[in-house]
C-alpha cells in the first residue's frame, strides 16, 4: 500500500504550507501586550437596557451552577443555598462541578452548560482568567454570568456576591491569631490552590496588615498550599511543622484547610503551642473547639452567600437590575441588598465561632 | 507476500468498522440522553476538549507499533506549559516561544529516547522514571504559579473556530499533523520499518534496519508534539502551570490500544486511533451533557471499553482454537499451554 | 534436555551450576538491598547533621507513618511486578476500600474493627481477582487489564461517594488512634506494615508457591514447561496485591480520617517506583518485598529530608524520577553482568 512518491511530496508540502499559514503572525510579546480584553466579546458589564426595579421575576428561570470543585462540604452548603432561592422563586437549578480544583477544570463544564442554553450560570472559579474566554462565550450567548464566593476577571462576569468584604476577611484573620499568639512569633498560612482568586485577595490583605505596628512581632514564614485537598493539606501542615519549629501559629482561611490541620494538630505534641484559626465550619470544627487545638476561628453562614446569589441571579434575569452601582433588589429573607462597586454585592461581617457559642450552630 | 497484507488489510478493516459501530451507538445513545447531543456544538467543544490528547495520540501509536511506550508525554506537556510560561514572563517574543518550547520536549523525548535505545532499559520502567522527572522540573520551572495573561490573539485563536465553520482550529492542526504521521505510518519506507521492528526487532536488525535509531527518533518525535500540546492547552486555557495536563499519558494510552494498535507492536493503523478518539469524546459529551447519567460513568466506560478492546478478539481466538481442537478430538481447554508436551506431538490444524 | 532445576533467576542449568547460581543472585540479591538500605542510611546522615532536629523523635514519627502505607502497597506490587506483570490500579482499589471502611464506620460505629479489615482486604482481594482473571484467562496484558481497571475502579469510586466524603468527625476514635497512634513509642501504622512485609517476604522466599512466582517472571515458558501452574500463581499474585491494596485503604481511612473518591490518587506510580527503586526490576525475574519496602521508606524519607532542609517541596518529585531511572539504569547493569557471569559457567560446564 504505497503512495507514490509525488502523492507523498504534494501531501507533506500541502501540509506543511498549511501549518505555515497557520503560524503566521506578526510578532508579539508581552510588552507590546496593552490589555487582555477580548475584542468580539460582548462586553458583560454594558446594559442594553435601563433596569427595571419593578419587573417580576420570571417564571422558570434555569440557573447552571459550577462550583469550584465537587465533594467540597462548604460548597454544598453554600450551593444548597443558591438551590433553595431558585426554587423559591420557581426556577430550575441543576449543579455541574470539577473533581479537583484546577485552574481549567471548569472550562469544559462551561463549554457543556453553554450548549444547554440556560438563562444564567452562577460560578465560583477556580482561576480568575482561565474560565474568562469561556464566560465570554456564554455571556455572548445571552447567558448571564454571576460569580459567587470567588471571582473572575471583571469584564467576563455581571455581578459578584462576595461573602464579607476583602478587606474584612483578611484584617480579621490576622487580628485573630495575633490574639491567640500575644502578638509574637512566626507565622505562616495554609492556603487552597495556588490560583483561587479569593484566597490570592484575602492573602494580600493579610500581608498588608501585617505590616501594621501592632503585628510588628508577627513574622509571615511561608504560604503553603493543601489545593482544597484534605491529604495534601495534612501533609503541608506536617511539613510547616517540620521544617518551622518556631513557628507560633496558623491561619488557614479555607474549611478544608483548617479542617484537616487541626486533624494533624490535636495528635500531635504540638497541639495547643501552636496556634491555628482561619475560615472553618462549625461542624467540622467543633470537636477541635472542645479538647483545645482551636481556640476561635470565624466564618459566615455559606447557605446565605448562596441565597442572596440565587435571588441576585433571579433579579439579574428578569432584568430588575443589570449590575450597575447603586441598584437595589429584594433577596428573599436576607432583605433588601445594594449593588456596590464593579457589581459586587456583600453578604456582611464575619462570625467569629469560638467554645462559648459554637453549640449554637448547625452546619 | 499479497495475500498476507490482504489478511493483515482485513482485519484492520474488521477493527476500524468495529470502533466506527461503537461510535454510531455512542451518537444514538448521547442523542437519546440529551437534545442538544447531535449538534455542531457538541462536535466543537468535545474535539476542543480532546485536542491534546488526540496530538499525542499521534506520534504514541508509532511508537507503540514499535512495541515501545511513553508515558512520560504529559509531564512533557506540563513541563512546555511552565517553560512557557516563565519564557512569556521574561518578555520573548511569544512565536518564539513555541518554538522553544517544542524543542524542549523533543529534548525531553531525547533523553527518554537515549534512556531506552543506548542504556537499554525498559521504556515502561523508563518513562515511569521520567513521567515523574519532567513534572518535578515543570514545578520547579514555575513553582504554584500560573501565567495567564498571553495574548488574546493567541488564546482566541487556540480557543476558536476555522473561520466561520465549527471546526476548532486545534482541530485543524491536529488535521494536518494526523494526515502527516499517517503517511509516515503507512506510506512511506521508514513506516515500514517501524512496523517491522514492532513484529520482530531481531528479525528486523538483521535484515538491516537501524532499531536503534528509528526508536531513538520517535521518542523525540513523541517528545516534540508533547511539547506542542503543552503550547496549545496553554493557549486553549489561557493558563500556563505546572499542573496541568494531570493523567492525560492513560487517556492517549487507551486511544491508542481502542485504536486497534496491538500493545506488543507490528499491528494498527492510525485510522483506527483517530476513530477511537472520535469514540472516546463521542462518550465524554455524551454523559457530560446528560443529566440523568452521571458523568463519573465516563471513566468506567471508559475502563470496559479498552479492556474489552483486546479481551474480545482474544476470547474470538481462543474459541476458534478451542473448535479446532476438538475437530481433532484432543478435549483441552483453550488456555492452557499450546505446546502439549506430555502427549507425542501430532499433525496440527 | 536433562531435568531442570527450578532457579530463582530461571533459565535451564545443570543442577549443581543451579544452587551456585542461586547462591550468587542470593548475593546479588543482598548486595541490591544492601545497597538501598545504605543509600537510605546515607541520606538520613548527610540531613541529620545539616539538620539535627530530622532524627528527633516526631520527626521520624512522621516519617514512619507516611511510609507504612506505600510499604504495604509496594510489598504487593512486588508479587506482581515478580511475575512480570504491572497493577496499575492499586490507587482505585485503596479509594473504593477507604470509603467503604469510613462509610462502614461512620454508618455503624460499633463493627468491630477486625472485621471492617477484613472486608477492605476482602474488596480488594476481589478487585484483585478481577485483575488477575482478565491477565490468565482473559490472555489481555497487565498493562492494559489495570489501565482500565484504575479507571472503572475509579470511576466507581466517584459513583458511590457522589460527591460526599467520610469526615474525621463521625469515626470511632479506636479506629483513628490504629492511624495515628503509637505502641511502645513506635507508630501503628509501621508495625502493621512492619509485620505485613515479612509475612509477604518470608512467602516469596521460603515458599515454594511464592518463589515459583520468580521463575514465572524470568521466563513464562520455561516455567510453564516445567510444570508450574502460571496461570494459577499470577492470580494469585493479583489477588494479594489486590488484598493488600484494601488493606491499605482500611490504613488509609484510619490515618486521615477525611475520605473522599480522590483518595490516593497519582499512588499507583510511587508504589511501582518505591518497588523498582527496591530492586524489583520490571521485566520481572528478581527482587524482593524487603527492597520495596526499604524503596517505599527511601522516598518518603526523600520528601521529609527536602520539607526538613527547607529544599523546595517541588524538586522532590524530580527526585524520585531521577533516581527511579538511576535505579532501573543500575538494576540493568547487574542484569547484564548475572546473565554474563551464568552464560561463562554454563559454558564453562558444557566444555
Amino acid at each position: 500500500m504505497t503512495l507514490s512518491r509525488a502523492t507523498r511530496l504534494t501531501a507533506t508540502t500541502a501540509a506543511a504550507l498549511a501549518l505555515s499559514v497557520f503560524a503566521a503572525a506578526c510578532g508579539e510579546s508581552k510588552d507590546d501586550n496593552s490589555s487582555s480584553g477580548s475584542s468580539a466579546a460582548a462586553s458583560t458589564n454594558s446594559s442594553s437596557s435601563a433596569a427595571n426595579p419593578n419587573a417580576e421575576i420570571k417564571k422558570g428561570i434555569k440557573v447552571v451552577q459550577i462550583p469550584k470543585q465537587l465533594g467540597n462540604p462548604y460548597e454544598d452548603i453554600e450551593d444548597n443555598g443558591t438551590k433553595e432561592a431558585i426554587t423559591s422563586v420557581g426556577g430550575t437549578f441543576t449543579r455541574k462541578g470539577p473533581t479537583d480544583a484546577g485552574a481549567s477544570t471548569q472550562v469544559p463544564i462551561i463549554q457543556s452548560t453553554i450548549q444547554q442554553k440556560p438563562d444564567a450560570i452562577i460560578i465560583a472559579g477556580n482561576d480568575p482568567d482561565a474560565v474568562a474566554p469561556a464566560l465570554k462565550q456564554a455571556a455572548q450567548r445571552g447567558i448571564k454570568v454571576v460569580t459567587q464566593d470567588s471571582d473572575v476577571a471583571k469584564d467576563a462576569r455581571t455581578l459578584f456576591i462576595n461573602q464579607a468584604s476583602v478587606q474584612t476577611i483578611g484584617a480579621d484573620e490576622v487580628a485573630m491569631l495575633s490574639e491567640q499568639i500575644g502578638g509574637k512569633g512566626d507565622i505562616a498560612i495554609l492556603s487552597a490552590t495556588a490560583n483561587a482568586p479569593n484566597q490570592n485577595s484575602w492573602i494580600e490583605v493579610m500581608k498588608t496588615e501585617l505590616k501594621k505596628p501592632e503585628y510588628s512581632g508577627m513574622k509571615l514564614v511561608k504560604v503553603a498550599y493543601g489545593d482544597d485537598d484534605d491529604q495534601k493539606s495534612f501533609q503541608e501542615t506536617q511539613g510547616l511543622l517540620s521544617a518551622y519549629p518556631n513557628l507560633k501559629g496558623i491561619i488557614s482561611p479555607t474549611t478544608v484547610g483548617i479542617s484537616a490541620a487541626a486533624r494533624y494538630l490535636s495528635k500531635s505534641p504540638k497541639k495547643g503551642k501552636v496556634a491555628l484559626t482561619g475560615l472553618g465550619t462549625p461542624n467540622q470544627m467543633r470537636k477541635f473547639v472542645k479538647d483545645g487545638t482551636v481556640t476561635e476561628f470565624g466564618l459566615w453562614n455559606p447557605a446565605d452567600v448562596g441565597y442572596l446569589g440565587g435571588y441576585a441571579t433571579a433579579a439579574l434575569v428578569s432584568g430588575q437590575i443589570t449590575g450597575k452601582e447603586g441598584e437595589k433588589f429584594k433577596a428573599g429573607k436576607l432583605g433588601e441588598r445594594t449593588i456596590g462597586k464593579d457589581g459586587e454585592i456583600i453578604l456582611g461581617p464575619l462570625t467569629r465561632f469560638n467554645k462559648d457559642n459554637i453549640d449554637d450552630f448547625d452546619f | 507476500m499479497p495475500a498476507e497484507s490482504r489478511t493483515l488489510a482485513q482485519r484492520l478493516m474488521r477493527w476500524e468498522t468495529l470502533i466506527l459501530g461503537l461510535i454510531v451507538v455512542a451518537w444514538i445513545v448521547g442523542a437519546g440522553l440529551s437534545g442538544d447531543f447531535l449538534s455542531a456544538d457538541s462536535f466543537t467543544t468535545a474535539s476542543l476538549d480532546l485536542s491534546e490528547v488526540a496530538l499525542m495520540a499521534l506520534p504514541m501509536a508509532l511508537l507503540v507499533v514499535a512495541a515501545e511506550i511513553d508515558l512520560s508525554v504529559a509531564s512533557i506537556l506540563a513541563l512546555s506549559s511552565a517553560c512557557m510560561g516563565e519564557l512569556w514572563n521574561s518578555g520573548q517574543t511569544i512565536e518564539i516561544i513555541f518554538l522553544e518550547c517544542i524543542l524542549i520536549g523533543a529534548a525531553c523525548g531525547a533523553v527518554n529516547g537515549f534512556l531506552v535505545t543506548r542504556l537499554g532499559l525498559p521504556s515502561l520502567a523508563v518513562t515511569i522514571g521520567t513521567l515523574s522527572l519532567f513534572r518535578g522540573l515543570a514545578f520547579v520551572v514555575i513553582g504554584d504559579q500560573s501565567v495567564t495573561d498571553f495574548p488574546s490573539t493567541w488564546t482566541d485563536r487556540a480557543f476558536g473556530n476555522f473561520g466561520s465553520t465549527a471546526i476548532p482550529n486545534t482541530m485543524v492542526l491536529f488535521g494536518v499533523l494526523a494526515v502527516i504521521f499517517a503517511v509516515l505510518l503507512h506510506g512511506t519506507g521508514f513506516g515500514r520499518k517501524i512496523f517491522a521492528i514492532g513484529a520482530n526487532e531481531e528479525a528486523a536488525r538483521f535484515s538491516g534496519v537501524r532499531v536503534k535509531r528509528i526508536k531513538f527518533w520517535l521518542f523525540v518525535l513523541s517528545g516534540a508534539v508533547a511539547g506542542l500540546a503543552g503550547v496549545v492547552i496553554s493557549l486553549r486555557n489561557s493558563t500556563a502551570a505546572a499542573n496541568v495536563g494531570t493523567g492525560f499519558e492513560l487517556t492517549v494510552v487507551t486511544a491508542v490500544v481502542l485504536g486497534g494498535v496491538s500493545i506488543f507492536g507490528g499491528k494498527g493503523s492510525l485510522g483506527g486511533v483517530i476513530l477511537a478518539l472520535v469514540l472516546l469524546g463521542s462518550i465524554n459529551k455524551a454523559l457530560t451533557l446528560s443529566d440523568s447519567i452521571s458523568s463519573y460513568w465516563i471513566q468506567i466506560v471508559t475502563g470496559t471499553l479498552l479492556i474489552g478492546s483486546v479481551l474480545v478478539p482474544n476470547l474470538a481466538v481462543r474459541a476458534r482454537e478451542a473448535r479446532a481442537h476438538n475437530f481433532h478430538g484432543r478435549r483441552q481447554w483453550p488456555w492452557r499451554t499450546r505446546v502439549d508436551t506430555s502427549r507425542p506431538q501430532e499433525e496440527s490444524a | 534436555m536433562s531435568a531442570q532445576t527450578e532457579t530463582a533467576s530461571g533459565g535451564a542449568v545443570a543442577p549443581e551450576a543451579g544452587a551456585e547460581a542461586r547462591r550468587r543472585t542470593d548475593v546479588i540479591f543482598r548486595v541490591r538491598e544492601l545497597g538501598i538500605v545504605g543509600a537510605l542510611g546515607l541520606l538520613i546522615l548527610v540531613t541529620a547533621l545539616i539538620e539535627p532536629r530530622f532524627v528527633e523523635a516526631d520527626s521520624l514519627r512522621n516519617l514512619a507513618l507516611n511510609a507504612a502505607i506505600f510499604a504495604i502497597l509496594a510489598a504487593g506490587q512486588t508479587l506482581v511486578l515478580v511475575t512480570r506483570n504491572v497493577d496499575l490500579s492499586v490507587s482505585s482499589v485503596l479509594a473504593l476500600s477507604a470509603f467503604m471502611a469510613g462509610t462502614l464506620l461512620s454508618d455503624h460505629p460499633s463493627l468491630p474493627i477486625p472485621i471492617v479489615f477484613l472486608l477492605g482486604m476482602g474488596l480488594g482481594a476481589a478487585a484483585g481477582a478481577l485483575n488477575g482473571f482478565l491477565v490468565t484467562f482473559g490472555r489481555v496484558p497487565a498493562l492494559v487489564v489495570t489501565l482500565g481497571t484504575l479507571y472503572a475502579f475509579r470511576g466507581l469510586a466517584f459513583l458511590w461517594t457522589d460527591g460526599r466524603q467520610v469526615n474525621a468527625e463521625t469515626l470511632p476514635d479506636s479506629f483513628l488512634n490504629i492511624g495515628t497512634g503509637t505502641i511502645l513509642g513506635i507508630p501503628t501504622l509501621a508495625l502493621i506494615a512492619l509485620v505485613v512485609v515479612l509475612i509477604v517476604g518470608q512467602y516469596l522466599r521460603d515458599f515454594r508457591s511464592g518463589r515459583e512466582l520468580y521463575a514465572i517472571g524470568s521466563s513464562p515458558e520455561a516455567a510453564r514447561l516445567a510444570g508450574v501452574r502460571t496461570d494459577r500463581r499470577v492470580l494469585s499474585a493479583f489477588v494479594i496485591a489486590g488484598a493488600l491494596a484494601g488493606l491499605g485503604g482500611v490504613l488509609f481511612t484510619a490515618r486521615f480520617g477525611t475520605v473522599d473518591a480522590t483518595a490516593g490518587n497519582g499512588y499507583e506510580f510511587t508504589v511501582i517506583a518505591a518497588a523498582v527503586v527496591g530492586g524489583v526490576t520490571i521485566n520481572g525475574g528478581s527482587g524482593s518485598v524487603y527492597g520495596a519496602a526499604i524503596g517505599a521508606v527511601l522516598l518518603g524519607t526523600i520528601t521529609s529530608s527536602l520539607i526538613v532542609l527547607k529544599v523546595d517541596s517541588f524538586w522532590q518529585q524530580a527526585a524520585v524520577g531521577a533516581l527511579l531511572i538511576t535505579a532501573i539504569a543500575f538494576d540493568r547493569w547487574i542484569g547484564l553482568r548475572l546473565d554474563a557471569a551464568l552464560r561463562q559457567r554454563s559454558a564453562r560446564r558444557a566444555g
